[in-house]
């Protein structure tokens, strides 16, 4: 029994949950994705668009449902709860309960027939219960698994479904169901539930019909949607003309019991207010009641700046007191104080931007793991110790773990799929099966027959682009033997769907014109290899990204450029062959960059995973910032301890190499196969060899040139007054506390996001050492978010003093006669006060590191415009670069607490083990081909080559090591005699694709 | 298609997948708008642009071709791709007009992936440009012959 399992157990197959198990199950375990609803996709499939990128929420998701639906060592179990868990870390036993569907899911195609003919109709839950559903449903049209279930409290049982199914796939007769299996490790995601308006019974809800909820919001603003996109009353139907949004509805509210804040409503309050007003074509005023805008994540103050200037949204600094109704109009009448006057406004519109709650039932699935929950009834976690519950072998992220947005979300997916690896390391690849594809259709002797496909996006690109045009026009188009249109292409449905035209049209190429390739081309590739062809067969034209988003009050220009993209990506797929996927061995060793709390963890989590690490720190002691911290929120936890304890740990690792006074000078080579030089400050150097890189380079503290810094000593930053409390040389009897110091201003824009939590600490510490100092805290907004607001909430009971300023009257500091001077406005009395403090204490920006820009260029990695590094998408891949084996973690991408740090660092091992635990990797097929009869060996390719991979063979002609070469092509272009092709980008498709829109042009 | 319609100039921009290309996408997400005049080719590298495929836009009537990659000295991808496409393009700029181009319709541009604005504002400023040039003069020839 005491036999360890290669297998996990996820449950919650929302996004968060689906990101675990990719990763785990990438990395060689097996994994069974566990959801009480009958598919995947958890709440951000009910989204409609995600901030800051306004990304369509469906749109990056639907792939990774995809993935997960497809994926060879993922097993669904929807539809189902988990019983019974016995059994310690490396080896559960659990019993999981299957709901009966009443559908046989190996039978059901999904065709919907059953849907279609059911006669019984009730309230669609997924759409908030604003439209109807059958009886026999699917949750949504991209519901993974794509299989039918009956809702049996709803049925009438007419069997209808069951004589009209043609794969006799309805079953009346199943019964629940008791599976058993056996786990190594169970991470948690079973994710959050929305507040409950009703109990705010200040705002109507329930009783005023034009007040509705976030969530509720959301559906209505999406294309497949209940209104189809359009935002109506539910009074009257009729457009809204102006739109009120009242945040923390259910959030920092004591009374509520839910002090904490949860997290994510500004910024998706804002995001919906500005989708909204985008879309609306008659005017429209949107205006946020807020108490503080909380809009700490990377570039989301750039988000808020942008709301507020260019698409003019209104903020209100208000807790909105009621809501009350006309009820002859259904407009809505908010009551609110601002600026200590009592106001009333009308609308004709509320929404109510909800909280996150922990899951139903989360009792009793804490009882039956024996887990403890937090006071909040979320999942109990510590400072050191962000993905692990209170048992070992059981770890936890998303929401459940704290209110939280999805890329936090994501990051704490992987980071606990490392956890929960390192449990089980030794039994990987032990149950996993390899993915395989049928045997590829030789279409060399064919003529091209090439099949388009439009998606529609939603409204995306439907609402701008005349999608039946394009497809029309696509037609016209010299070997284009088949052409749709597709609500969403890469939805499961749709995917089955181009493969069933594949075959059924004797499909040998296929083009999508949909998004960006960028992020969709990977999927689509699979979907034309799993139809029997080679992927490259494959191509995208970018109707969205770059053309209904970029010219969306310009509906027939736009259509014309989706044609223009069209014909050009038809005229290079005619011209595509198939290719080949050099393989390249992987060396299983990573490398770290940066010695501080996220690059340690990292080193240890993929040490304990069982690959050995090379851990490269500038400084000569390891630790970074931690080492300058002297203690932290939580009383009993001692930074200093717990930082000697991991110290320790990485150094006596054996499979940890340490290199401290250290630089990387040079990094060479691709993922799986890099080799890097290392400079110790004796001016030694090493070489190399490893498969994977993480940068975890830190952060430095902003050093101030306003408020007299360096000029008095009784001016400090946060660290300075930690330093001197830690030392108990702390002694003023007042003390004036400025926020946002080189932060959220001009030359940078965005916010620190650690600031508000280091002040309410050092707030706390004073009023702890010294209960009777005073403390004035000035400050734009408070961000302390998640549960740091329960410390925001005792330094305010505490007497800690906040008084809220503006950009046009900022605190002025000044040094009379030896005597600090702080004058500021009081907002409440509308007075300019003064006091005399004994010391001020700036609350300084985080800044990217000074050495960032040379690691940028060393690893070919982008910077945001800050000089943080850019992760490959903001949302989904928060941790990778778009350069693969190349990851990210700490404050390298962005300010951000200590627990976050190691959720970071974990997530980037568990991306890195996707890499390392395999011996070889495909590599890309594109890559340059020379021609013997054609090259007359001058050897201006071998120069020009920048990655070496050009050699003269034995008879003096240019040969390119397929293994080496990178796909740049740049040596395509250098050939004088053509003799170059460079695949999958060759000079005759490139051509080719010019010629399409331009003929057409003159032509046309 | 009447005279009296206004005249649209088409452009053929070829931008590296890295940089330049992910630029044009984030434009896309952050929906900055600008003119639809521009049809992008995505390369792998602006090292992979051969002056030939600029000439044969040309001359085949576009009135305005982008080149765009990773920023100098490096960005790029590739290591040094885009001093490849800055020698080449600088060069082919010299001789165009002797095929009777204005260089003036060929740009060469350096976008960073977070660059969504800013290649926003390069295709807004290239469109006004080619507006006062007029069509390709040798899209004119090819209608006067």
């Amino acid at each position: 029994m005491d036999e360890k399992v290669g297998a996990v157990l996820v449950v919650g197959g929302g996004v968060a949950g689906i990101q675990a198990s990719l990763d785990l199950a990438d990395s060689g375990f097996k994994v069974y994705l566990l959801d009480e609803s009958t598919s995947i996709g958890g709440t951000m499939a009910q989204l409609d668009k995600t901030f800051p990128t306004n990304d369509c929420s469906m749109c990056i998701l639907a792939p990774k449902l995809v993935t997960a639906g497809r994926h060879p060592n993922i097993q669904l179990i929807t539809h189902s709860e988990l019983e019974k868990v016995k059994g310690k870390a490396g080896n559960f036993q659990i019993t999981i309960l299957k709901h009966p569907r009443l559908v046989n899911v190996e039978k059901c195609t999904g065709c919907g027939l059953c849907a279609q003919n059911c006669p019984t109709e009730v309230p669609n839950e997924f759409d908030q219960n604003m439209s109807m559903r059958k009886a026999i449903y699917v949750p949504f049209p991209q519901a993974v698994p794509l299989k039918y279930a009956i809702d049996i409290e709803n049925c009438i049982k007419c069997r209808l479904c069951e004589r009209i199914c043609p794969a006799k796939a309805v079953d009346f007769d199943q019964q629940p169901e008791t599976v058993k299996i056996n786990v190594g490790s169970i991470i948690l995601a079973p994710g959050f539930e929305g507040f409950d308006c009703h109990l705010k019974t200040e705002y109507g809800y329930g009783r005023f019909l034009n007040v509705v909820s976030s969530i509720e919001f959301e559906r209505m603003m999406n294309a497949s949607g209940p209104f189809g996109g359009k935002i109506v009353r539910p009074f009257d139907g009729k457009i809204p003309r102006k739109i009120a949004f009242i945040q923390c509805v259910g959030s920092r509210d004591a009374q509520l019991g839910n002090n904490y804040c949860s997290a994510a409503c500004c910024m998706y309050a804002i995001k919906e207010a500005v989708i909204v007003k985008e879309h609306s074509s008659n005017p429209l005023d949107c205006t946020i009641f807020y108490m503080d805008m909380r809009c700490y994540g990377k570039e989301f103050d750039a988000y808020y700046e942008r709301a507020q200037g260019e698409w003019g949204i209104e903020f209100v600094r208000s807790r909105v007191a009621s809501v009350t109704e006309d009820p002859s109009t259904g407009n809505l009448f908010l009551h609110y104080v601002e600026i200590e006057e009592p106001k009333e406004e009308e609308f004709d519109m509320v929404v109510l931007s909800v909280g996150m709650q922990p899951p139903k039932n989360v009792e009793k699935l804490a009882e039956n793991l024996g887990i403890k929950l937090n006071k909040y009834r979320f999942c109990q976690t510590d400072t050191f110790s962000p993905l692990e519950t209170s048992k070992p072998g059981i770890f936890v992220c998303g929401a459940f773990g704290g209110p939280k947005d999805i890329p936090e979300s994501v990051a704490q997916a992987s980071g606990a799929a490392s956890k929960a690896m390192c449990i089980i390391a030794t039994e990987r690849g032990k149950l996993i099966a390899e993915k395989e594809f049928p045997p590829e259709r030789d279409v060399s002797q064919e003529e091209p027959r090439i099949g388009v496909f439009v998606c529609r996006c939603g409204i995306n690109i439907g609402s701008v682009v005349n999608v039946p045009k394009v497809v029309d026009y696509a037609k016209t188009l010299p070997n284009v033997v088949y052409a749709e249109e597709n609500l969403y292409t890469c939805s499961q449905d749709a995917q089955k769907l181009v493969a069933e035209k594949i075959r059924q049209h004797n499909l040998n190429r296929v083009v999508v014109a949909s998004c960006t390739p960028r992020t969709h081309e990977p999927l689509f590739r699979e979907t034309v290899q799993e139809a029997g062809l080679n992927p490259y067969l494959f191509e995208m034209a970018n109707i969205r990204d770059q053309c209904s988003w970029v010219h969306m009050h310009e509906h027939e220009k736009a259509t014309e450029k989706a044609k223009d993209l069209v014909a050009s990506m038809v005229a290079k797929a005619r011209l595509l062959k198939p290719l080949k996927k050099p393989t390249i061995e992987v060396t299983p060793v990573g490398l770290v960059i940066g010695g501080g709390i996220a690059g340690m963890t990292a080193a240890l989590e993929l040490a304990k995973q069982g690959f050995e690490v090379h851990l490269v720190e500038k400084k000569k002691e390891l630790g970074g910032h931690l080492l300058t911290m002297h203690y932290l929120f939580e009383k009993d936890d001692n930074p200093q301890e717990k930082l000697q304890a991991i110290t320790k740990a990485v150094m006596e690792n054996d499979k940890i190499h340490v290199y401290t006074g250290a630089e990387v000078v040079d990094v060479y080579g691709f993922v799986g196969n890099f080799k890097t030089r290392i400079k110790r400050q004796s001016g030694k150097e090493k070489e190399i060899d490893h498969g994977i890189v993480i940068v975890a380079t830190g952060a430095v503290e902003y050093e101030p040139t306003e408020y007299l810094y360096g000029k008095d000593p009784r001016i400090m930053t946060q660290h300075e007054l930690e330093e001197q409390i830690a030392k108990g040389e702390f002694k003023a009897k007042t003390v004036v506390v400025i926020q946002c110091v080189g932060a959220r201003n001009e030359e940078r824009p965005n916010c620190s996001r650690i600031c508000c939590g280091q002040a309410m600490k050092n707030a706390l510490k004073i009023k702890q050492v010294s209960p009777k100092t005073e403390v004035y805290v000035l400050y734009k907004d408070i961000r302390t978010y998640g549960f740091k607001e329960d410390y925001y909430r005792e330094a305010a009971t505490k007497g800690v003093l906040f008084v809220n300023y503006d950009d046009e009257r900022k605190p002025r500091v000044v040094d009379e006669d030896g005597k600090l001077k702080v004058t500021f406005w009081e907002p409440v009395i509308k007075e300019e006060v003064e006091i005399g403090p004994d010391v001020v204490v700036l609350s300084a920006a985080t800044l990217p590191n000074p050495d960032n820009k040379r690691i940028a260029e060393m690893l070919k990695v982008p910077l945001t415009k800050d000089g943080f590094f850019l992760e490959a998408h903001m949302k989904l891949r928060p941790v990778d670069f778009a350069t693969d084996g190349v990851f990210l973690c700490g404050m390298a991408h962005w300010p951000k607490f200590i627990d976050e740090s190691i959720s970071q660092a974990c997530a980037a091992a568990a991306r890195a083990a996707t890499i390392l635990s395999k011996k070889t990797l495909d590599a890309e097929g594109t890559v340059a081909h020379i021609d013997e009869d054609l090259c007359i060996g001058c050897g201006v390719c071998i120069s020009i080559c920048p990655y070496k991979a050009i050699a003269k063979d034995e008879n003096g002609l240019a040969k390119v090591n397929e293994v080496l070469c990178k796909g740049c092509g740049t040596c395509a272009a250098s050939c004088p005699e053509r003799a170059i092709m460079m695949h999958q980008f060759t000079d005759e498709q490139l051509i080719a694709q010019g010629i399409a829109v331009l003929r057409r042009a003159t032509h046309g | 298609m009447s005279d009296e319609k206004k005249f649209e100039p088409k452009i053929i921009g070829f931008l590296c997948n890295w940089c330049s290309y992910a630029a044009a996408d984030l434009a896309g997400v952050s929906r900055i708008q600008y003119p639809p005049n521009i049809i992008i080719i995505r390369v792998m590298c602006s090292g992979r642009i051969d002056p030939s495929f600029i000439l044969e836009a040309f001359k085949d009537g576009a009135d305005g071709v982008l080149v765009a990659g990773c920023h100098l000295p490096s960005d790029c991808h590739y290591i040094s791709g885009n001093f490849k496409a800055l020698r080449r393009v600088t060069l082919l700029k010299k001789v165009l007009r002797d095929f009777g181009i204005e260089p003036e319709r060929l740009r060469l541009e350096w976008l960073s992936a977070s660059e969504g604005d800013r290649f926003a504002a390069i295709v807004r400023d290239m469109v006004e440009e080619i507006k006062k040039l007029g069509p390709n003069p040798l899209k004119a020839k090819e209608v006067e012959a």
